[in-house]
């Protein structure tokens, strides 16, 4: 059974003095999935991160991956990582050349293949023109995509991905996910750390939310909005929505348990399944001229909200920080 | 495994010394300054040039193996680029080797210089080339780890320059670099048997010459080799604690 994960995690604790930072968390990553690790600020994602790749003991727990254990094994278990962490953190003094030429060195990349790897890389990462440039002149988006490179260097089957598109912009965030997908479609198992709900949504297979060190829920995202899913939704257009007492009158309907008016549209949510029949005929003895209807699924940011507590104003404001 | 370990505190090395010690104001700090101090006593007692040979030699390995060493660490740890040698498949132990050698190397590089440029104005009545290369080695290991050391004990580089120049300037007035350990007060020879620099000067001196040694050749060796250890060992023991 062993096999079929890449990693696996028991009882993971991490204290720093008397602050439990990382709280006795289980999980497993599959190989070659994308697994994604949300949580808020704080909420102990880094030194999840920072104990698995061996920068720091954990104080509790023991954690598997690609066969090895990170305390007993932790040079093998190098061997086997890549990391991206949240700061692009090559050497500003050695060019984007040196730089993976460097880590190619440090990896034990035979001699006869560091230079190809390293011009393969930057050709991954569309880098040609920067080549000899250093890594101090390059942008953010260009310096986040040559850290990306650098743990791509030994051709790792498992990578480290902590908050990769924090503060990129449009154009640099889309290139780095097409990368991800890339890598992942190559066999590449990936953990991804992300406080991005949208982001996690678009690339993970499944995701673990951790909360306060605790991680309370993993799943596929679909399985986490569906699991926070307590009423049908949905929204009606219609011709005339300035009938009096329109909203009360929805509301009498027998199975309707919540409505609410966004412009000209009215979001209702059903006890159980909308009885659709009996529900357009009472709409239209009331004379409302139904023009559209749109079932609505909760995203994962609700589900996020509702299986974390955090209030949603909170996390916006939490992201924006993040940005700044 | 063992050889993979060793290629990588070499790459480690050959990027620090590329990257930060042959660079101008490297070499000017390691070179200049002691230069300029042992200028300044040649001027107050020009007979007795030869006799400051040892000590100059010792304080440009000093100054030069120390000079970036002792912010190198803190440095990297501020921008995070230490963070990536520590991700590499190579143990803590062997990043902190690395960086050791890379500022030994240069200390050694900049006191064989000077030792060469006084090669052709003095002549040397006790000289032996293996004490010699010895010594230095030695005694560039030792400054070297000494700067590592305070470069793991601080968080911040403006206190590592600080951390090291307390450690740097006293050691020049009392490790009998310009004056005679047995010259000074009793309290204080008690703190210069407690300084490396006292170690590689002595052995230096005995290297040289024959007049003004005070401790045995080997001993001095054994000494600073004992140094290095221990200042290895601590500075490991730091950054294992500062890195949780």
């Amino acid at each position: 059974m062993e096999n079929h994960f890449a990693l696996t995690v028991e009882g993971l604790t991490k204290y720093y003095n008397s602050f439990l930072a990382v709280d006795h968390i289980n999980f497993q990553v599959m190989r070659g999935e994308i697994f994604g690790f949300l949580g808020p600020n704080g909420a102990g994602k880094t030194t999840t991160i920072r104990m698995l790749c061996g920068l720091i003991t954990p104080s509790d727990g023991k954690a598997n991956i690609m066969g090895f254990d990170i305390q007993k094994e932790t040079v093998k278990v190098k061997r086997q990582i890549g990391v991206v962490p949240e700061i692009s953190n090559l050497y500003d003094e050695l060019t984007s050349f040196e730089n993976l030429f460097f880590m190619a060195q440090l990896y034990g990349v035979p001699k006869s293949h560091r230079d190809k790897r390293a011009e393969e890389l930057i050709r991954l990462i569309r880098l040609e023109g920067k080549k000899d440039a250093l890594f101090s002149r390059l942008s953010k988006g260009m310096k986040r995509s040559l850290t990306v490179a650098a743990a791509l260097v030994h051709d790792p089957p498992f990578i480290f991905l902590d908050e990769p598109t924090s503060g990129l912009d449009v154009a640099s965030t889309r290139n780095l996910r097409t990368t991800i997908r890339q890598l992942n479609q190559r066999g590449t198992t990936i953990f991804l750390t992300t406080h991005n709900i949208e982001e996690a949504n678009q690339l993970c297979h499944r995701i673990a939310v951790i909360v306060k060190g605790k991680i309370i829920a993993v799943d596929t995202p679909e399985a986490l909005k569906k699991s926070v899913q307590e009423k049908s939704m949905v929204e009606l257009g219609m011709e005339n929505p300035n009938l009096p007492d329109l909203l009360d009158s929805i509301k009498a309907f027998d199975g309707v348990d919540t409505v609410s008016r966004c412009q000209d549209r009215f979001i209702i949510g059903f006890k159980g399944g909308p009885p659709w029949g009996s529900f357009l005929q009472y709409l239209q003895e009331k004379g409302v001229l139904v023009t559209s209807v749109n079932t609505l699924q909760p995203t994962l940011e609700d589900a996020f909200v509702k299986i974390t507590g955090l209030d949603r104003e909170i996390m916006m404001m939490e992201k924006e920080g993040k940005k700044g | 495994m063992i050889s993979n370990e060793l290629k990588a505190i070499y790459f480690i090395s050959l990027k620090d010394i590329k990257s930060y010690y042959f660079k101008p104001p490297n070499i000017s700090w390691g070179i200049i300054f002691p230069v300029a101090m042992a200028l300044a006593f040649y001027l107050r007692n020009p007979i007795g040039m030869i006799d400051l040979i040892p000590g100059l030699l010792g304080m440009t390995i000093l100054f030069g193996a120390t000079s970036m060493e002792a912010v190198v660490i803190t440095f990297e740890r501020r921008l995070g680029s230490f963070e990536r040698l520590l991700l590499a498949p190579v143990s803590l132990e062997g990043v902190l080797a690395g960086k050791i050698l890379g500022g030994a190397f240069f200390g050694f590089v900049v006191s064989s210089a000077m030792l060469i440029v006084s090669l052709f104005f003095f002549s040397f009545p006790h000289f032996n080339l293996f004490f010699l290369i010895l010594s230095l080695i030695l005694s560039a290991l030792v400054f070297s780890t000494l700067g590592a050391f305070v470069s793991v004990a601080v968080k911040e580089v403006f206190e590592a320059q600080t951390l090291a120049n307390l450690f740097r300037f006293p050691m020049i007035f009392l490790s009998g670099v310009f004056i005679p350990i047995v010259t000074l007060p009793l309290p204080v020879q008690i703190i210069s048997y407690f300084l490396p620099l006292t170690y590689s000067v002595e052995s230096l001196r005995n290297s040289l010459l024959i007049s003004h040694n005070i401790i045995p050749y080997w001993v001095s060796i054994l000494i600073l080799a004992v140094f290095s250890f221990a200042l290895y060992w601590m500075s490991v023991r730091i950054l294992k604690k500062r890195l949780g």
